[in-house]
């Protein structure tokens, strides 16, 4: 998918004021950030399964290549063929000659994050191959050419009334509002698309070392035809998606719907080994998993090396003061929110997206709610460290810091220019004590006023305290 | 050099030496996780839990209910009364409670799926179905309706013991497990839940061996 991040900042102002966005994200949070509360709540011992998770996640990461290895083994011990991919090019490729081997037309995809990075319905399209998205999210955004703004729930940034213009537009069919008709009229133009189709794509959630099973959890069902019907079933993932034994799966999905969006359990949870029996009426014939790199294996042994743990719940983009306002689209890339503010400029390079380790206002809410622990906004700040080190902030920063530290260690000076500046920022601010505009600031003056100083510095105030 | 190898030399390069060299012994032993306290009443449990997540669920006494239950429930519901059973169901008798029932996999368009299950999961309500030659994956996933049977002595408590039970009576798993939590559903548009999505609208848990809130 191609990287726009490097606009975040005008995007995210564009967001904040698009009423209709404003609307949609609300729902957001009242229904996940409520949703998981509650759901939280019900679990007894959530802290205890939640120290058990981030511990399996990190034993895995640790030594990956071992769990990876025994994974390819077993899968391919039940007839799999496992493929290792280290770009999204190479993924795209992989992909294209197992639909010629296989001599498939058209293709039906469950939610894939992962495709999503690699930006694989196009890649397929251009190789004359048809391909439908069947998670009503996903299809929507396919009809609409859009990306998605959220990795769990990819349409949040769209009315009801948006999808029903974008029905009875695409479906030529009598327009309905009404959500539950939406969703039927969905299914039943769905439906011939998996009974005709050749292969199915699906992403994983997990990889089973123990069994070489790919396990997908969802709601609507569309990952269970996907992976049903078709005759090749090729399921895409991270590397770091691999997961020790189906215990240590089954502690990861007491937290993970709930995470995602308050659920104990999805409708759900398919775990799928090797291929179609030789008595047995249905099932892929052929099944290929493809183990995704792009950047992941470079962060193990560095800073960021936690953030490989996560399970892409959204937790953290729902709980985010920063998401809930923007929605995510500004990201600019497949991850938004905390998370992609880590694995975006991880992926695709800091400097493509020098806003998003600074999009966050360390509020620290988004590593309270990761169900894996992962200490986000350290995360952040290091990836902070990280643009000042490389010179690649802009230079009025640098110059303005530069300043403020030559500054800084000469107090008298120090003391001199803060007094004489408080004085005159008050006497330029009028009777109304406040500035509508200041240059070099306009991003705040524009939302709101800035106070003026008291015209006394704390060093004033603090001296007057001490001599009385 | 292949992806393969490069991948793996920089996830080895990265690692230290010697670390995870257990990974073979921890998925021999593959020790269980935290396990949340769940009461004694499996079978209550499992009932209330799948009623949770909008399951329809009917306790009876023996096998041979089954029918009758299924054809009122559909007469309720003013559903058709036909469709497709799990060929390990086929001898029960489906045409004396007036029902038109096949043992096969299923087509698109078949009103109604029967199935087995190999066991309830009382901590979610959840269903635990195996692919197999006799159980075909399709009959609880392409009908509208989904009707499962499941014995209630076969209910656990958790996924734990029902993965412990499949290594037990099956050693490996079937190339399909599939746990079903209720009729298929979608929050996609405007995160408003909505039952019946690409699955099935409705799931009737039937739960043979007396009432399940004994
Ligand atoms: S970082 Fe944590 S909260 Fe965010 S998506 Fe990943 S697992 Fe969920």
């Amino acid at each position: 998918m191609q990287v726009t991040a490097m606009h975040f900042k005008r995007k995210a102002s564009e967001n904040l004021r698009n009423e209709k966005l404003q609307k949609a994200l609300e729902k957001l949070q009242t229904k996940f950030v409520d949703g998981r509360a509650v759901a939280i709540a019900e679990l007894p011992n959530f802290g205890e399964v939640r120290d058990a998770a981030a511990e399996i996640r990190d034993k895995v990461i640790r030594s990956l290549d071992r769990y990876l290895l025994r994974f390819e083994q077993e899968a391919t011990a039940r007839g799999a063929v496992v493929h290792w991919a280290e770009t999204t090019e190479d993924v795209n490729r992989i992909v294209a000659e197992i639909a010629h081997q296989h001599g498939v037309h058209r293709i039906v995809k469950s939610k894939s994050m992962v495709s999503e990075e690699c930006g694989l319905n196009d890649a397929l399209e251009t190789q004359g191959l048809e391909v439908i998205e069947t998670d009503l999210g996903e299809y929507i955004l396919q009809l609409a050419h859009e990306p998605p703004s959220h990795i769990v729930a990819p349409v949040v940034h769209k009315s009801k009334e948006d999808i029903s213009d974008l029905f009875e537009e695409k479906h030529q069919r009598p327009r309905t509002v009404q959500i539950a008709e939406l969703c039927r009229e969905a299914r039943e133009v769905l439906r011939p698309g998996f009974l005709s189709a050749d292969m199915g794509i699906s992403g994983a959630n997990f990889i089973v070392a123990e069994t070489g099973s790919v396990l997908i959890v969802t709601n609507e069902g569309n990952g269970r035809l996907t992976t049903t019907l078709p005759r090749v079933h090729v399921a895409i993932t991270g590397i770091e998606k691999v997961v020790p034994t189906l215990e240590d799966v089954t502690t990861l999905l007491r937290l993970l719907p709930r995470s995602a969006t308050g659920q104990s359990i999805t409708n759900y949870v398919s775990v799928l080994t090797g291929t179609r029996g030789k008595d047995e009426s249905d099932g892929p014939e052929h099944f290929h998993v493809i183990l995704l790199d792009n950047g992941r294996s470079k962060l193990l042994g560095t800073e960021l090396q936690p953030m490989l743990r996560c399970i892409r719940c959204g937790a953290c983009m729902n709980h985010c003061p920063v998401y809930q306002n923007i929605g995510g689209h500004a990201y600019g890339w497949v991850y938004p929110g905390p998370m992609g503010s880590v694995l975006t400029p991880s992926f695709v390079g800091l400097e493509n997206a020098l806003d998003l380790p600074n999009a966050s206002t360390f509020c620290g809410e988004c590593a309270v709610v990761c169900p894996v622990k992962i200490p986000l906004p350290d995360l952040l700040r290091h990836l902070r460290t990280r643009q000042v080190q490389q010179h690649l902030r802009p230079w009025q920063e640098r110059v303005a810091l530069r300043l403020w530290s030559w500054m800084a260690r000469r107090p008298a000076l120090y003391a001199l220019s803060t007094r004489i500046a408080a004085r005159l920022l008050r006497i330029f601010s009028g009777s109304e004590k406040r500035f509508h505009y200041l240059p070099g600031v306009t991003g705040w003056t524009d939302e709101r006023d800035m106070p003026a100083p008291a015209g006394r510095t704390f060093r004033d105030l603090y001296r007057e305290r001490h001599s009385s | 050099m292949s992806a393969r190898e490069n991948i793996l030399a920089r996830i080895g390069k990265a690692r230290g030496p010697g670390v995870g060299v257990d990974s073979d012994d921890v998925i021999r032993r593959h020790p269980r996780g935290p396990i949340p306290p769940l009461g004694n009443n499996l079978a209550k449990r499992f009932g209330e839990q799948a009623t949770r997540l909008a399951s329809d669920v009917a306790p009876t006494a023996t096998l041979m209910d089954v029918p009758k239950i299924v054809a009122d429930y559909l007469r309720e519901r003013q559903l058709p009364p036909k469709g497709v059973c799990w060929p390990s169901l086929a001898a029960l008798d489906w045409q004396g409670a007036g029902l038109e029932i096949e043992s096969r996999a299923a087509h698109g368009d078949d009103p109604v799926g029967i199935t087995g299950a190999f066991t309830g999961i009382a901590e979610t309500g959840t269903l635990m179905l195996l692919s197999g030659a006799q159980t075909p994956a399709t009959v609880s996933l392409l009908p509208e309706t989904h009707v499962a049977v499941v014995e209630k002595v076969r209910i656990v408590a958790t996924m734990e013991d029902a993965w412990d039970r499949l290594r037990r009576e099956h050693g490996k798993l079937p190339r399909a497990v599939n746990f079903i939590s209720g009729p298929s559903r979608t929050a996609d548009i405007e995160q408003t839940v909505t039952l019946g999505a690409h699955g099935p609208y409705r799931v009737l848990i039937v739960i043979v061996g007396g009432s399940w809130n004994e």
